[in-house]
């Protein structure tokens, strides 16, 4: 153990280097060729099987399965790439067991599902790790499309309509591409560079120009791309915070929780990063999950995830709250932040309020508890702001403060189509942002070549 | 608890299990093994006549097909009799039948289809005191190319008469190994039934080619790029065997003939199955060369815990007990009529069924009901196939239910038919019979 594993306040270097590289290791070990055989062997090829109605992009599973088994995993990938170009990251990141694995027949028969997500790895990591493309651009067909933002929807987006010969330049507001895969995924999930390697393997394609640095509303306007380009896609994502509103929470170690994801994935040297003694989560999303078991894993040593509601309202599925568990940290219901306590500035603790449902409502019962914490992650989710449309709000409409989509991505707007977090209507799922990428890449192209 | 000893032609075993005349068999060393482990008896691993021993190919001698989760359902080889020197291996039975003399030991033996070859060995094996004979008319591979084997068991004259000379020059029982690679197997039977033979045991190795090398376009197993039909076994095998069994026990001609059941036994539901259909003792290789001596414990245990719930006291009122349901296709009752019927509560709803039904039979299993994903027969179209059965992966899942006497057939829009009638009387055959009154 290092010195400093019980330094007060925030500071970098709790644990020795092994400790880091342990603790943020692969969560899910890949599946090796013998494992991948005998789980695939498992799979009933079900018919109209229900893990494929419950995969958002609508995977053909029982068909990759069987590919797997009958030893032709690069088949199994083209398979999964077919609906889902993003599958490899998809395998790594999906809820499986509120998706896929929960429709398993097997998760009914045996309460023991197929273990899809890690077969769809498997599949997946053989084919990039052969550096094998399946899809060719069509012949040039002349039209230019714009992508707002190099996240999971738009890098989706971006290949199906490069597949179709159209010419795609991505604008990406972040210095890196990938959007929430690069900035957003809990480390564990995606270690080892992935999902910059996913990246080059989609664009891998060609007729993809991917725009670094530029973002909409600051260093360009929607008006500007409807302009030189014959369509749209906005697939900005969500970037805006929700206040906690409680009192006090300008204080120092007052943090967002997506941007200590996005600062944990930049770093190089996860030494260097700076956690809190005792850290409180606000919030009961995947989000706060990711946060709270990545401040335990950097070293702290208290970590506690506070949410206003009951185990079952979380957003966070069981496994992921088991995981949390199992990592050590306490997530506690039924508590609301009232005031942050700060002494010099700094963070010293958090006085939450206990709270109940009364008549349907939340309502707070006045009693609170004070929690000690040197840092408090704010993750009670991410707002869209409008204001990026720079003007052109008026002509997109929007649904519940996100942008309103018809069943095939298009907007209000002509030739302006959307997808991923920033739609209304969504689940905030990786895999729901692909499909939604994916479906507005084939409805562009319908208009496109019509 | 129910009391498996057996007596077979004479030859006792404290339970009819016994290893069959293969590699587990070919030396002392693994025969006190599988005595330790329970097993009942051993056919000793062919023995050929004096003299070199012959050569096995130093490649691969086994080929494999597999199920899911690589189970192991059928088994070829290309190994031939024993390669050891005879009176090694008489020496060897000989003393291992002395330190196990409650247990069957029975001798395979393959010598050139002349009699003084057989006049030669008969007294060598006597002489070890070991229980009986096993004539191996049954390698379909190597030893056939030499005149022997199948070679012999393929020719129904040439059975009879070497089963002849054994039984004039021998006291010990013989019994008679048959080959399953002909087309009927009661020819051979017969002639063997001719000639004397104590009993018939079957079935012997399938001609096989268990699989090809699409890198090297060669049979599997490949012995420097060539590969030849190896003498298939396993699991895989059961249905074939089980019904060459019963066609021998059924057949009038051979009516009380002995028969040592052999092919693809596994659990003591194969041996069971087995006894039922005329076997008075069971012979099992694979299912060891899988899985190792041991099994022989689930095997005797499983039986008498089978016997005891059904109120069998003794092999003797079990085996054979099948053979007279054993019939003609024109013998069956076309007045039987089964519908599927589907355990919503076991349903897991993979939808197997259906999709056999509707692609490839009879489109009598829905897979939509009231908007829900459902799997009812529709017994209006089913014809009572039994296939959604056999693919559905919940044992118990469907049932095949008789309808009763009387009730109506929707597929039909008859009421079902109160007597037996089958093909003979059947107003569609042509060459029918009056059915009797």
């Amino acid at each position: 153990m290092a010195d400093g594993h019980y330094a007060d306040g925030i500071a970098a270097g709790r644990l020795s280097g092994e400790d880091y590289k342990r603790n943020f290791a692969d969560l899910h070990p890949p599946l090796d060729a013998h494992e991948a055989l005998v789980e695939a062997d498992r799979c009933y090829f079900c018919y109209d099987a229900p893990c494929a109605t419950a995969c958002p992009t609508s995977i053909d599973i029982p068909m990759f399965i069987r590919q797997i088994a009958t030893g032709n995993p690069l088949g199994s990938a083209r398979t999964i790439f077919d609906q889902n170009i993003l599958g490899g990251m998809c395998a790594r990141v999906c809820p499986t067991e509120t998706l896929c694995e929960e429709a398993c027949v097997r998760e009914e028969a045996e309460g023991k599902p197929v273990q899809i997500g890690r077969l769809q790895r498997y599949a997946t990591d053989v084919a990039m790790a052969a550096d094998r493309q399946f899809y060719e651009r069509a012949a040039s067909s002349g039209r230019k499309v714009a992508v707002v933002g190099a996240g999971p929807a738009g890098l989706a987006c971006a290949h199906r309509l490069a597949m179709h010969g159209h010419a795609v330049t991505v604008l990406e507001a972040r210095e890196k591409t990938g959007g929430l895969n690069e900035y957003g995924i809990a480390a564990y999930k995606a270690p080892d560079g992935f999902a910059q390697a996913e990246v080059d393997y989609v664009t891998a394609i060609g007729g993809i120009d991917i725009e670094n640095g530029k973002m909409l509303g600051r260093d360009f306007a929607l008006g500007d791309l409807l302009r030189d380009y014959d369509a749209v896609f906005l697939g900005m994502g969500l970037s805006g915070v929700n206040a906690l509103r409680a009192e006090g929470e300008e204080a120092g170690g007052v943090e967002n929780a997506v941007d200590y994801i996005a600062h944990l994935r930049q770093a190089n040297d996860l030494s260097s990063l700076p956690v809190g003694r005792r850290v409180v989560v606000i919030g009961g999303g995947m989000t706060a999950i990711d946060a709270a078991v990545q401040a335990r894993l950097l070293g702290a040593e208290e970590v506690t995830v506070c949410y206003r509601r009951g185990r079952e309202q979380m957003n966070a599925s069981v496994f992921e709250q088991d995981l949390a568990a199992s990592k050590g940290v306490t997530i506690r219901h039924w508590l609301q932040p009232k005031k942050v306590l700060a002494d010099g500035g700094r963070v010293t603790g958090i006085e939450l309020e206990y709270t109940a449902l009364s008549n349907g409502r939340l309502a707070g019962t006045g009693e609170t508890v004070t929690l000690k914490a040197d840092q408090v992650f704010k993750a009670i989710g991410q707002v869209f702001d409008a204001a990026v449309l720079n003007g052109s709000s008026a002509s997109i409409a929007l649904e519940g403060n996100r942008i309103k989509v018809d069943g095939e991505g298009r907007t209000s707007m002509p030739k302006v189509w959307a997808g991923g977090d920033c739609i209304a209507g969504g689940d905030d799922l990786t895999v729901s942002a692909v499909a939604q990428g994916r479906d507005a890449a084939e409805s562009i192209n319908r208009v496109l070549a019509g | 608890m129910a009391d498996i000893r057996s007596n077979f032609v004479g030859i006792k075993s404290p339970n009819p299990f016994w290893l069959a005349s293969a590699p587990p068999t070919d030396k002392a060393y693994n025969v006190e093994r599988a005595f330790r482990a329970g097993w009942g008896g051993v056919v000793w691993k062919t023995l050929g006549e004096a003299g070199p021993p012959v050569v096995n190919v130093n490649g691969p001698r086994y080929g494999a097909i597999w199920g899911a989760d690589r189970r192991l359902l059928g088994l070829n080889n290309i190994e031939l009799i024993t390669d050891r020197d005879l009176y090694l291996n008489l020496t060897e039975i000989k003393r291992v039948k002395r330190n196990w003399p409650d247990r069957a030991l029975v001798v395979s033996l393959m010598v050139p289809c002349e009699e003084n070859a057989w006049k030669a060995i008969l007294p060598l094996v006597e002489e070890t005191e070991a229980d009986g004979i096993e004539l191996n008319f049954g390698c379909p591979h190597g030893m056939s190319e030499r005149g022997m084997g199948a070679a012999v068991g393929q020719v129904p004259e040439y059975v009879e008469m070497v089963v002849r000379w054994c039984k004039q020059n021998t006291r010990m029982p013989v019994i008679t190994k048959l080959t399953p690679n002909i087309t009927d197997v009661r020819k051979p039977a017969r002639a063997a039934h001719a000639g004397g033979t104590d009993a018939v045991s079957l079935i012997n190795t399938i001609n096989s080619i268990t699989s090809v090398d699409l890198d090297d376009f060669a049979p599997e197993p490949t012995i420097d790029g060539k590969g030849t039909h190896g003498g298939y076994c396993g699991p895989a095998v059961k249905p074939i065997a089980l019904n060459m069994v019963a066609e021998i026990a059924r057949d009038p001609a051979m009516a009380g003939l002995p028969i040592s059941g052999i092919g693809g036994i596994t659990t003591w539901r194969d041996a069971a199955e087995f006894l039922v259909l005329g076997s008075g003792t069971v012979q099992v290789c694979t299912a060891a060369m899988t899985y190792g001596f041991k099994i022989v414990e689930e095997m005797a245990e499983g039986l008498k815990n089978w016997m005891d719930a059904k109120g069998h006291a003794t092999l003797d009122d079990v085996i054979g007990r099948a053979t007279p349901n054993v019939t003609d296709w024109q013998y069956l009752n076309l007045n039987y009529i089964t519908k599927a019927r589907i355990d919503q509560d076991l349903c897991i709803k993979c939808g197997r069924c259906h999709i056999a039904c509707e692609d490839t039979s009879h489109q009598a299993i829905t897979a939509i009901v009231d908007g829900a994903r459902r799997f009812e027969v529709k017994e209006e179209e089913c014809v009572g196939c039994n296939l959604c059965v056999n693919v559905c992966p919940v044992e118990g899942c469907i049932d095949m239910v008789p309808l009763a006497a009387g009730s109506l057939d929707q597929r039909t829009g008859e009421a079902v038919p109160p007597s037996y009638a089958n093909w003979t009387t059947h107003p569609n055959n042509p060459s029918r019979v009056a059915a009797a009154e």
